[in-house]
């Protein structure tokens, strides 16, 4: 995580408090449908294209509907992309074979695999960004709890979100006095260490006194419940909806369709 | 390491969600009885404490590259395993959800490769073995940096097998292990040292931090590895029909076959059919379909998908944005006219 990563955390949190339809949906009804869409993505088979091209639908409406600002999510697929675009940039070196000709040119079967990978990339990672952005970290660890996720890893996922918006500000200011001392980006281990140990040892001296409060106000292990959620019926719809989309998507090319519509062949 | 979603396919990524739920489902009932409430905000602040500390690099002795650090094994040492294992999951939970690093439906791989191997392999078998008591001492260096090593390798080990067992990306399972191993080297060696570096700072202002972490899963490392071969194992044998070409790959290498002869259930049939009915559809189908017959197809025929499924797809992909444009527009226009 990097400085800008932890100003990217405090807009997810500002973006998850709009009010639009998508921000209005149960986060278990996101959460579902965002992981089917990624399944759905996910179990074309290899090579798969212009199959894929419709499933870019979801995003491209949860981002219009939500108003989420495209640019820092493509800032932020660009930075999770490297090991992906490297996996993908492998094929076209490794597979040769033509498999299509489009005019002059030969299209290798490796290509192909390589968008394939790059489009199946485009197409998860702004979903889920998208879709966090509209419920929350926050709204997610109730849903999850809601879905029977064990309520010690929502309420974990909860506290991690809580207290990496305090550290990470911490942090950000201990690696701008370092670098503001000449530090650069490289430290030397044992300075490193030494910066790291004593971040931990606040964070447990925190840690102690989070866990007092807490029990000073009767904490036995579980947190509360303070959000109730309602599966309303723009719940239903909009998965119902989502889900068919999917799986016309799946079921048909869609794409080429549309392409022999327009008299090409 | 993070796995992204584009190279899991549906059959591993819910495989390891299963293997990966499993464990939280354990490691959570173990906490419980274990009856400590002080442990929930430990692990909530010492997540965001990992997170934190990888914001700062350092640099990595003998090469010119800098590192940061993972976390992993740190955690292992100073809450235990069922803690560490929680807490490691809600961080790649958060770096997936929030920060697109490491997929949704990869996120039961990443949790398994990142970490199972170090709370339930390298602390246990590898770390507490050697160690010894003094958490300063040079042995304490070597068993970390050792440990560290071997988790990250097993991870990336991990990782290979993930990848060409989705069969999304069509790469040799030989180069793309001799590519993640060597890498992972380097980095685990300063994970190790990195690690070490902090136990030990740690250890000489507040020894009763690190001697809490000792407890110990040996017995977890065996259950985990072999409810995870298991579960791989049945779902990825469940899909046959729609059997991965890396698989298929990786299978007629090492057992000299061409093809896996298919068990003739009820499901497979019905399965098959399926898929049948998918691969008719006009769309790239390279290998291992059920047309295999039909790789060599007629030039024209392939010309003719190729246009209309690049125009079809140029054409989708600008109406998906002309709608989300639409909307966008539709969704200011009120707040313009006040």
């Amino acid at each position: 995580m990097s400085s800008a990563d932890w100003t990217g955390l405090r807009s997810i949190d500002e973006l998850s408090r709009l009010d639009t339809f998508v921000h209005r949906r149960d986060p278990r009804a996101m959460a579902l449908a965002t992981l089917a869409y990624v399944a759905v993505v996910m179990s074309y088979p290899s090579g798969s294209i212009s199959a894929l091209t419709p499933l870019a639908l979801y995003p491209a409406i949860l981002i219009a509907v939500g108003r989420l600002p495209v640019r820092p999510l493509a800032r932020r697929m660009l930075l999770a992309a490297p090991f992906a675009l490297a996996v993908a940039a492998a094929h076209p070196l490794l597979n040769r074979a033509p498999v299509a000709e489009v005019g002059p040119c030969h299209i290798s079967a490796g290509w192909m695999t390589a968008l394939s990978i790059l489009l199946r990339f485009v197409l998860t990672v702004s979903a889920v960004l998208a879709a966090m952005a509209c419920v929350g970290v926050d709204r997610l660890a109730v849903g999850l709890a809601g879905l029977g996720v064990a309520e010690m890893v929502a309420a974990q996922l909860s506290l991690l979100h809580r207290y990496l918006l305090v550290l990470g500000g911490e942090a950000t200011r201990m690696a701008r006095a370092v670098a503001a001392r000449g530090g650069g980006a490289r430290l030397p281990l044992r300075t490193w260490a030494g910066l790291a140990g004593h971040l931990l040892m606040r964070s447990l001296d925190r840690a102690d006194r989070i866990h007092w409060a807490m029990a000073s106000r009767g904490f036995e292990g579980r947190l509360p419940r303070t959000r109730r959620l309602q599966f309303r019926a723009a719940d239903a719809v909009f998965l119902g909806v989502c889900a068919a989309g999917f799986a016309a998507a799946r079921a048909w090319n869609l794409a080429v369709a549309l392409g022999r519509l327009t008299g090409a062949r | 390491m993070h796995m992204a979603d584009a190279l899991i396919s549906p059959a591993v990524g819910t495989a390891f969600w299963g293997v990966s739920g499993g464990l939280l489902g354990w490691s959570t009932r173990r906490l419980r009885n274990e009856g400590r409430p002080e442990t929930v905000p430990t692990m909530g602040v010492l997540g965001a404490f990992v997170f934190a500390a990888q914001m700062i690099n350092f640099a990595i002795p003998g090469t010119g590259s800098s590192g940061h650090l993972g976390g992993g094994l740190l955690l292992t040492i100073l809450l235990g395993p069922w803690a560490a294992f929680l807490t490691i999951a809600s961080v790649l939970m958060v770096q997936a959800l929030v920060f697109a690093d490491g997929g949704l439906l990869a996120l039961g791989c990443n949790i398994f490769n990142l970490g199972f191997f170090p709370a339930f392999v390298a602390h246990p078998w590898i770390y507490r073995p050697l160690a010894g008591p003094d958490p300063r001492a040079p042995r304490a260096w070597a068993a970390a940096v050792a440990a560290a090593v071997v988790g990250l390798e097993l991870g990336a080990l991990s990782v290979c097998v993930q990848t060409v067992a989705s069969g999304i990306a069509e790469l040799p399972w030989r180069t793309f292990l001799l590519w993640m191993l060597p890498i992972h080297l380097p980095i685990g060696v300063a994970e190790g040292l990195a690690t070490a570096a902090v136990v030990a700072l740690v250890a000489s202002v507040r020894p009763a931090v690190v001697t809490a972490g000792s407890r110990s899963a040996r017995g977890a490392a065996l259950v985990g590895l072999a409810a995870a071969a298991a579960l791989v194992g049945g779902v990825v044998s469940w899909w046959a029909s729609e059997l991965p070409d890396g698989l298929e790959w990786a299978l007629a290498r090492s057992t000299g076959t061409e093809e896996i002869a298919r068990p003739d259930t009820a499901v497979h049939r019905r399965l098959g059919k399926a898929q049948e009915r998918v691969a008719l559809l006009p769309d790239y189908g390279f290998r291992g379909s059920d047309k295999a017959g039909e790789e060599g197809g007629a030039p024209s025929s392939r010309i003719g998908t190729t246009v209309s499924g690049l125009v079809g797809g140029a054409l989708t992909l600008a109406v998906a944005g002309g709608l989300a444009l639409a909307i966008r527009l539709a969704g200011r226009r009120p707040a313009a006219s006040g």
